[in-house]
């Protein structure tokens, strides 16, 4: 097979991207009865669409009441388990915290959710392994968690049981374009024909938009997690706060992240190393005040994931004004928790060129119309090292 | 509130650094020591940490070794170790002598050096814990890693009971301890490592009942399957273990297709791993050499790793039979990289030119044989208890209470989409590998099982990865004495950037740099 002739298998959408969005757009789309392919560069939900931490509450977010709606059936609409846990208990440990978790409580409750003030004693008696420490709690009467692993290859087995592809170890490494349209996607294993195309390629969305003359302003930063031994199971495992995101997986694990991060280079399809650091150290220190009764339990893996961020960290789920058939979407690193959402209103604006059930106006990639050139600068997002000497790089 | 997390970034923020290293040798093994030494003589300062003593309770999880519960209760008492230690190694008192800086009883968990996707380290760093001094990082200029090596596991009727355990921690007990709890062996493998373990615990007064072999001929070099017959040792060919006896101490024997054999100890020697861990869990470049045992870390003719300031020597840069049979080989490695450090080394390192029998080939009939033909599916992953036909099937784990609505039977890559198998992805979907043990004991069996499934050289099954910390560290253990007040300052939740939790409906139009000179309230993920 030629690299420039279209391969037989192209199809009417092509998703660039196997991670929780491609895979959750193309699940959409396949269920919508659409003939879709999905190519992904390595294996399924392999970066930080895999390995996050889980969370399913988004309340920032245009998408958040169907990302609401669509979590407790989410095992159901795939077939395949998510480990989905509803509800979420979120502990402060001073007034500030209380203050800083209050403003997302608000904001939930304003779209007709539910949450719970807590005392310290009854955040006690909710989460057994709490100490004397807790200051104050909210219990939300909605959001959770899932597994993000098997929730990304539970969309990837959906697509195929519904007549879709997905193909791994496909790298793009271009497209062709003809009046005004995306004709065929070009990659490390043939050229795919297409009359639609969607790009939720991640860090690599940016360049992959690029070739197509579309700028989307991102960086990628570094940020990292670590996981215990398994404990007994609490009643919810959704309890975090004190700075850390994450959960109690339902296998017993506490499965943590949270903290300052590294702003990085974007590697081009690269599948380098994703080193932690002895960040794990804060990282433990905040979990062992979290969960005092927990403190002896003991870390058995610590792991870091690169997320793309744009200027404002909001997603950019938009079609493209200069091609007819171009939808680009990059979740700025909420993709996992939204993704059930985020693939539904990737389906509708492909298919039928509107969302019927969330206003997507503010995740337009027009709102950076005016974004300073020297944006990243300005921000503080250049890497380290940008502005120093080869010191930085000690041992490399 | 806005300010303070416009830019969260860990650039520039201080670690808790406790000392400092010019070199940093991990492992004081033959290897190590001799690096240590030639290190220190050449000038430099030497900092040498090793595991050992192990705690009772840690070598009770099987870390590091596949130990089997089979440590006498002298484990208990650390001094006493670290005498036994000191009597085993006489070149420690050399090191000490030297000046060089020993801590014994200090596992390595983590080396942490700036690479692709990492760049704020001021210096490199080793994460250290101890008993008694609890958890530290040293920087360091250079690191010589001296890990060793460990066992790898293999599943059978049985094989998670006391008394199982591995011929490196069987040689270690007995060897470096004085504290193996054992009267009679069977050894399972006719690797050189099998055999020279073989011999070693029959010097120490432990009777060998027989060594298993599964294939028809042994993998050792000749002249150490002569010293075996010169010591009235039978191999069994054609074998495997069946299933066990246990009474309440554990192993009381073993069934083999001939027969009973007593034995309160079944010694694995089917393949001795390097122990890659902290090399792999830093970023190094690894490759998959069956010259050297397995995966081990690419390294140039000074024995540097793919990090400029990292070397490895000694077995966990490659195991090979001449090397096992002579320790002053790998005392050579340690003293040619030191000497390296120093513009010193004499010659060029190299692994031998040919594998000595087909290693891929006899790890994986080893698999074939005892876990998947076994009777009763043994866990392969005993932390996680996952069998070899769930890893196979990748089946969810079984606290999902889930069952698949179709049952066909699918190739693996079938199931999975394409390319090798990828036991990291096999990993996350059926657990196994994900357990306290790190790995340890199921890895490599994980590996030859993908490759059989899918007819597969061995080679063809990348590795799955090593985190740190590479050793299990409790999170009070794990907690910094102190912390830069400027990461407690810019400590999130999530990224602090400013605007990304605002609700949709307070949103502007567009976006700029200087729109966030209005404050706003900041709200959290």
């Amino acid at each position: 097979m030629s690299a420039n002739e279209p391969a037989a298998g192209g199809a009417s959408v092509v998703i660039v991207g196997g991670g929780v969005t491609g895979l959750s757009a193309g699940f959409w789309l396949a269920e919508a009865g659409v003939d879709v392919l999905v190519l992904e560069k390595g294996l399924v939900g392999w970066e930080a669409s895999g390995r996050n931490g889980g969370g399913c509450s988004h309340h920032q977010s245009p998408l958040f009441v169907e990302e609401q709606r669509l979590w407790p059936i989410m095992d159901e609409l795939l077939g395949y388990p998510t480990e989905f846990r509803p509800d979420r208990i979120r502990i402060s440990f001073d007034e500030k915290q209380l203050t800083l978790y209050t403003r997302a409580v608000l904001n939930a409750r304003r779209q007709g959710f539910e949450v719970d003030e807590l005392d310290a004693r009854q955040v006690r008696e909710l989460v057994p392994l709490a100490g004397d420490n807790v200051y104050a709690g909210h219990y939300y009467r909605f959001g959770g968690h899932a597994n993000p692993h098997r929730t990304v290859q539970g969309y990837a087995w959906a697509i195929r049981d519904r007549g879709g592809r997905v193909m791994q170890h496909t790298a793009v490494t271009g497209f062709r374009q003809q009046g005004g349209r995306v004709i065929a996607v070009e990659t490390s294993n043939g050229t795919f024909g297409c009359d639609q195309v969607v790009i939720a390629a991640g860090p690599q969305t940016a360049w992959l938009a690029g070739m197509l003359g579309v700028d989307i302003p991102m960086r990628v930063s570094r940020a990292e997690m670590i996981v215990t031994e398994p404990l007994p199971l609490m009643a919810v495992g959704g309890v975090d706060g004190n700075g850390l995101y994450g959960r109690q997986t339902m296998r017993g694990n506490l499965a943590y992240g949270g903290g300052p991060h590294e702003w990085l280079e974007t590697e081009k399809l690269e599948r380098g190393e994703r080193p932690a650091t002895p960040l794990m150290q804060n990282i433990a220190r905040r979990l062992a005040e979290l969960l005092p009764k927990a403190a002896h339990a003991r870390i058995i893996r610590s792991w870091a994931g690169l997320i793309e961020n744009t200027p404002d960290g909001r997603p950019v789920i938009d079609r493209v004004p200069h091609l007819e058939n171009l939808t680009v979407a990059t979740l700025s690193g909420v993709g996992f928790g939204l993704s059930p959402a985020t693939g539904h209103a990737i389906q509708q604006l492909v298919t039928d060129g509107t969302c019927s059930f969330a206003d997507l106006s503010t995740l337009r990639l027009s709102r950076f119309r005016d974004l300073e050139p020297d944006w990243v600068e300005l921000q503080g997002w250049l890497p380290v090292g940008a502005d120093r000497d080869g010191g930085a790089k000690a041992g490399h | 509130m806005t300010q303070a997390h416009a830019s969260g970034s860990i650039a520039g923020k201080k670690l808790d650094i406790a000392g400092h290293a010019e070199l940093l040798v991990v492992g004081a093994g033959k290897a190590g020591l001799a690096a240590a030494i030639e290190a220190a003589r050449n000038g430099l300062q030497v900092t040498l940490v090793d595991e050992n003593p192990v705690a009772f309770e840690t070598m009770g999880e099987s870390v590091p070794q596949l130990y089997g519960q089979r440590m006498t209760g002298a484990v208990r008492n650390r001094n006493a170790m670290m005498e036994a230690m000191l009597r085993a190694s006489p070149e420690i008192e050399t090191a000490l002598e030297l000046g060089v800086d020993v801590r014994l009883g200090a596992a390595c968990w983590g080396l942490y050096l700036n690479t692709g996707n990492l760049g704020w380290l001021e210096k490199p760093v080793a994460g250290l814990a101890d008993d008694t001094e609890g958890t530290m990082l040293i920087s360091f200029d250079h690191a010589i890693v001296a890990t060793g090596r460990r066992d790898m596991g293999l599943a059978f009727p049985g094989w998670d009971q006391p008394g199982v355990m591995g011929a490196t921690a069987a040689a270690t007990l007995s060897r470096l301890y004085g504290a193996l709890d054992g009267r009679r062996a069977v050894v399972l493998g006719t690797t050189a490592e099998a055999l020279l373990a073989a011999l070693e615990l029959a010097d120490a007064g432990i009777e060998i009942a027989c060594v298993v072999e599964q294939a028809d001929a042994p993998v050792a070099p000749a002249a150490l399957v002569a010293r075996l017959q010169e010591r009235d040792i039978d191999i069994r060919f054609g074998e495997v273990v069946r299933a066990v006896e246990t009474d309440a101490d554990g192993v009381r024997g073993v069934e083999l297709s001939v027969g009973p054999v007593i034995c309160d100890l079944v010694v694995l020697g089917i393949g001795a791993v390097p122990m890659i861990d902290l090399i792999a869990s830093a970023g190094a470049r690894l490759v998959f050499d069956d010259r050297c045992g397995g995966f081990v870390p690419v390294l140039d003719a000074a024995m540097t790793t793919s990090f400029p300031n990292v070397k490895a020597v000694g077995d966990c840069a490659g195991i090979w039979p001449e090397k096992s049979i002579d320790p002053e080989i790998a005392a050579a490695e340690g003293r040619h990289a030191a000497a390296s450090l120093a513009g010193k080394a004499a010659r060029a390192w190299a692994p031998p030119a040919g594998a000595s029998y087909d290693l891929g080939a006899y790890r994986k009939d080893w698999v074939r044989s005892s876990v998947v033909e076994a009777a009763g599916e043994p866990y392969v992953c005993q932390c996680e208890e996952v069998s070899a036909r769930e890893i196979l099937e990748v089946t969810p784990p079984r606290y999902l209470g889930w069952r698949a609505k179709a049952n066909q039977p699918r190739s693996l890559s079938d199931i999975l989409g394409g390319g090798p198998p990828e036991p990291d992805q096999i990993k996350r979907l059926t657990r196994a590998g994900m357990g306290p043990c790190q790995g340890r004991r199921c890895r490599e069996q994980v590996q030859a099982l993908l490759a059989l499934q899918e007819n597969l050289p061995l080679d063809a099954i990348p590795l799955a990865g090593y985190r740190a910390p590479v050793r299990p560290l409790p999170l009070k253990a794990a907690i910094p004495a102190t912390e830069d007040p400027a990461i407690t300052a810019l400590w999130d939740s999530w990224l602090g950037i400013p605007r990304q939790w605002v609700p949709f409906w307070d949103v502007e139009d567009t976006y700029t740099v200087a729109s966030l000179a209005t404050e706003k309230d900041y709200v959290s993920e």
